[in-house]
């Protein structure tokens, strides 16, 4: 049942998706390029540049877009991005009753602590796995990777990168 | 004339919908601007502390402060607009995306500029690795390092990245409280 296991996917990437966009990656990955080969590796790689490029956080926008390809259907979409939304209302909802209790409780600080290193390899990972040899054909897209790592740096507008690679790519390469 | 509040809510959540570009940390300006500024739901102080929650908690932070405030605003109904205000139009806009690009993804001109964006993305991923590292120890990175090596290998889900993070956290917080009752 194709809707079911989007629906459980994207409750799991929900439910772990501890530090933000880039460390979700890692479990989007997972979920939709390894364990269900729903799209391939450069595909997911396309929602990200779209993603940059449009409003909204990453997850909810490859919950949408995973959701329609998958199932062929708009309901796919529907669920896909109800799934990704569940725990993020549930688990603040709780939050947001607990709040003064919650605020400085020294458990939640050490899982905090204890989480950091692992969203820091999370990002890592997601990123290794992004090194394809289709997305790194030739000595061109290594020179964009550098001059976009480099810039990201200096803290340039990643939506101004993403374009100008976009660019830069029409003219290389069309 | 008087508005109605899970209408005002979602209007508000709407339009920092519309302007998240790239997600993250962009929007915490438009956020406080709408929330605490304009519509007044949330004072300057508990803001911040709202935004280390919203941290705390899994899932994009647009949507967590989105739950936060409408919940506090006017309860489940409130949450549940201002979470819609969100979600509407990334939703929107993403599966008209999703209904075409398949039709164009072949076409040469827009592979040509996704193989340009490719490299990009790869980049943009990998450099907030460097502004995140900056904020911990030594035997942290080290950390970072082994899990990612070991998923990496391995390849089980990041998922029990989290889980070991969080237990090992936890443990020491407790051994640390025990320790400190002891002496």
């Amino acid at each position: 049942m194709i809707y079911l296991q989007l629906f459980l996917s994207y409750l799991k990437i929900g439910f772990f998706g501890f530090g933000g966009g880039y460390a979700m990656l890692s479990l989007i990955q997972h979920e939709v390029v390894i364990r269900h080969n729903w799209i391939s590796n450069s595909e997911l790689t396309d929602i990200i540049a779209v993603s940059q490029m449009t409003p909204g956080p990453i997850s909810l926008n490859s919950a949408t877009y995973i959701g329609y390809v998958v199932t062929d259907s708009v309901w796919g979409s529907v669920v896909a991005t109800i799934a990704v939304c569940l725990p993020s209302m549930t688990l603040m909802i709780l939050i947001t009753r607990f709040y003064l209790a919650l605020h400085d409780n020294r458990y939640i600080k050490g899982a905090m602590t204890g989480m950091r290193p692992m969203i820091l390899a999370m990002i890592g990972l997601a990123g290794a796995v992004l090194f394809t040899r289709d997305t790194f054909s030739d000595w061109i897209s290594w020179v964009i990777f550098g001059v976009v790592f480099l810039a990201s740096l200096k803290r340039v507008d990643p939506i101004l990168l993403i374009a100008l690679s976009g660019v830069a790519g029409y003219l290389i390469y069309a | 004339m008087k508005y109605y509040k899970p209408f005002q809510l979602f209007w508000s959540f709407f339009k920092i919908g519309v302007f998240t570009f790239g997600g993250g940390y962009a929007m915490i300006a438009l956020i406080e601007k709408e929330v605490v500024g304009r519509r007044q739901w949330v004072e300057q102080k508990e803001f911040l502390d709202l935004l280390t929650l919203a941290q705390t908690s899994p899932g994009p932070l647009a949507l967590n402060t989105a739950v936060f405030v409408g919940y506090k605003v006017d309860g489940y109904r409130g949450g549940l607009s201002s979470v819609l205000g969100v979600v509407v139009p990334s939703f929107t806009i993403i599966l008209t995306i999703a209904l075409f690009f398949s039709a164009f993804r072949h076409n040469h001109v827009v592979e040509a500029v996704f193989m340009g964006m490719r490299p990009a993305v790869v980049a943009l991923v990998l450099a907030p690795i460097f502004g995140l590292a900056k904020g911990l120890r030594a035997w942290q990175l080290a950390c970072a390092a082994v899990a990612l090596a070991v998923t990496w290998y391995v390849g089980f889900s990041p998922v029990w990245l989290i889980v070991v993070g969080a237990i090992g956290g936890l443990s020491y917080a407790y051994y640390a409280k025990k320790k400190g009752k002891e002496s």
